[in-house]
């Protein structure tokens, strides 16, 4: 057998459900797609394990096809050596765990499979619990259940649809450093369906932004948060700084000048756009930077702008902020700072403030 | 008592009732799971029996099985004796007049059974044929048992139907029900009181049992 070269997949059709989706999984990788609720996160995984078939496409796993409208090919489900968790675990309620587990390992001798599905329990620590029925377990013990069944397969690749979005934060918690040990042990490539942008950049590897079923971007979390392709990816990021600009000179330094309603703003970026190219731009929040009052800040003199606190609400030690700039009142720039600082700095509805837009925070797109 | 009419009663409800039961499994999971053109005539086909009148029913029934029809003549032919006024006429007409009681709860109770379970099972490499006997059989038993008793009562409580398909005659085709009003054209209180007693009995037991096993299916929750 050849070295494993992972998943790659290549769905596309117009109706029922549009598709246009394009990404590769590498064993040991985790890739996470995110998108709103309706992009098609789920029809994606379903595609890869085979309940689903779209018109158009490619789905292949270390160099087999599972997929290919091309030729034709199209496995049943029970035929891919898929482990899938799905979004409410669908455990068999009239099985006990153990024998949840069991029903996937009909590829052993039947002698072995109570001693593998044992070994798996205890593996996601779930010993002791083997006896009880689903309705018997907590959401993070039927989660765990899910888990077990879906390695019990010995599956090519795991996919997990929203496997966290059933149990509490702490639960969630746990589960997440369960996965990020259980990545380790596996080498398997890993597709995770959320909406958590935050869960998704902390689990994952990369991340795929979906909407409307059509793979927007794909990189690192840092990549597709801080330097979105496009206005969308930036607003489905949760990005909410994104202005129209226009190109209106180059620095010495290589950046670019752009003119944002009015005011002149410079960048590090070095684009080879042509003067007078409209843009839009985005400043992801950490850099955007409070003037001190009382002493000069870091980077003070890059794109000062200043305003007034339009709002002001505290989430745990986070203060989020929405100032409308004087040089143009209807476009609203939003930032966090800490809540210390926020404080020291008498920021409260209807307050003066200055900040800077850090020139290596600003990231240019095309105009939308 | 007529012992005779109550064996003919439990031999044709019980012979009924396992003919229904793969039929019922069959259609109750292809109306459960699929679609297609003409779904809800087939459908409307299958509960006809519940709004129609036992007699207008048991009269189509006499004409298709008649000595004129094409199952008449097969049915002639093929055994040399003819179907109408036969168990075999009676345990036909049966079938058919049973098939909303098999069919509408085991399609329920496949219905029930959340589509991602199904999922599940596959992906757990299950075969189509292994996940109906380790997932779907067991999820949709209550169903089925449900299914089967009512077929079962139904069948022994059947009266116009049996009249006019099967006809009365002892020992073939007269069963408990029809014994019961034969006894009271006969002034024969006593033993329709009886007949009629033990009617009642089965019914009420059928009731329960219906009732036990819907509350099960609510034990697993979905």
């Amino acid at each position: 057998m050849s070295a494993p070269t992972g998943l790659q997949v290549e769905l596309r059709q117009d109706a029922p459900i549009p598709l246009a989706a394009e990404f590769s999984c590498a064993p040991g990788e985790v890739l996470a797609l995110v998108g709103p609720s309706g992009s098609g996160k789920t029809t994606i995984l379903r595609s890869i394990a085979g309940a689903y078939r779209p018109r158009h496409g490619a789905v292949a796993i270390n160099g087999e096809t599972w997929f290919c409208s091309d030729d034709n090919i199209h496995l049943p489900p029970h035929r891919r050596a898929v482990g899938m968790v799905f979004q409410n675990y669908a455990l068999f309620p009239h099985l006990t765990a153990l024998q949840n587990v069991m029903t996937a390992m009909d590829h052993l001798p039947r002698g072995e499979r109570e001693a593998e599905a044992r070994h798996l329990l205890q593996m996601v620590h779930l010993g002791g619990l083997e006896e009880r029925r689903p309705a018997a377990l907590s959401g993070g013990q039927q989660q765990r259940v899910a888990v077990a069944r879906a390695l019990a397969r010995k599956p090519q690749v795991l996919l997990l649809d929203e496997p966290f979005s059933a149990v509490d934060k702490a639960t969630r918690q746990r589960l997440y450093r369960e996965i990020a040990e259980l990545r380790r042990a596996l080498h398997l490539p890993i597709v995770l369906v959320t909406h958590d942008l935050d869960e998704a950049a902390m689990l994952a590897d990369r991340l795929a932004v979906l909407h409307h079923g059509r793979t927007l971007q794909t990189g690192t979390p840092e990549e597709v948060t801080t330097r979105p392709l496009s206005p969308e990816v930036a607003r489905l990021v949760n990005l909410r700084n994104v202005f129209d600009a226009t190109v209106t000179g180059r620095r010495d330094g290589g950046g670019v000048i752009i003119q944002w309603s009015g005011m002149t703003m410079e960048t590090v970026k070095d684009t080879r756009l042509p003067i007078g190219t409209a843009v839009c731009w985005v400043i992801p929040d950490g850099f955007v930077v409070v003037h001190r009052r009382d002493r000069p800040s870091r980077g003070e003199h890059e794109n000062p702008v200043s305003g007034m606190v339009e709002s002001m609400l505290s989430i745990g030690q986070a203060a989020m902020l929405t100032m409308r700039p004087h040089h143009d009142a209807r476009l609203p720039l939003h930032f966090s700072v800490p809540l210390h600082v926020a404080r020291r700095n008498g920021l409260a509805p209807g307050v003066e403030v200055t900040v800077s837009l850090l020139a290596e925070g600003i990231h240019l797109m095309p105009a939308a | 008592m007529d012992w005779t009419a109550l064996i003919i009663s439990l031999r044709l409800a019980v012979f009924t009732v396992l003919i229904l039961l793969p039929i019922g499994i069959v259609t109750g999971r292809v109306l459960a799971y699929r679609n297609f053109p003409g779904k809800g005539m087939v459908e409307a086909l299958v509960a006809l029996p519940l709004v129609l009148p036992p007699t207008v029913f048991g009269y189509y029934l006499l004409v298709a099985f008649g000595a004129a029809s094409p199952i008449g003549q097969l049915w002639q032919a093929t055994f040399g004796h003819q179907l109408v006024f036969t168990f075999e006429g009676l345990l036909l007409a049966s079938i058919i007049f049973n098939l909303p009681f098999a069919i509408q709860p085991m399609e329920r109770g496949f219905e029930a059974i959340a589509p991602e379970i199904r999922e599940a099972a596959a992906c757990c490499g299950l075969t189509p044929w292994r996940a109906l006997l380790k997932i779907e059989l067991p999820l949709a038993l209550p169903s089925i048992l449900t299914a089967m008793v009512l077929s079962f009562a139904h069948t022994l409580g059947e009266f116009g139907i049996v009249l006019m398909v099967g006809g009365s005659i002892p020992g073939e085709t007269r069963t408990i029900a029809i014994a019961i009003y034969d006894r009271v054209q006969a002034f024969d209180e006593a033993g329709a009181a009886q007949m009629s007693a033990l009617l009642l009995a089965i019914s009420l037991i059928t009731i329960a049992l219906v009732f036990i096993f819907s509350r099960r299916g609510d034990r697993w929750p979905k």
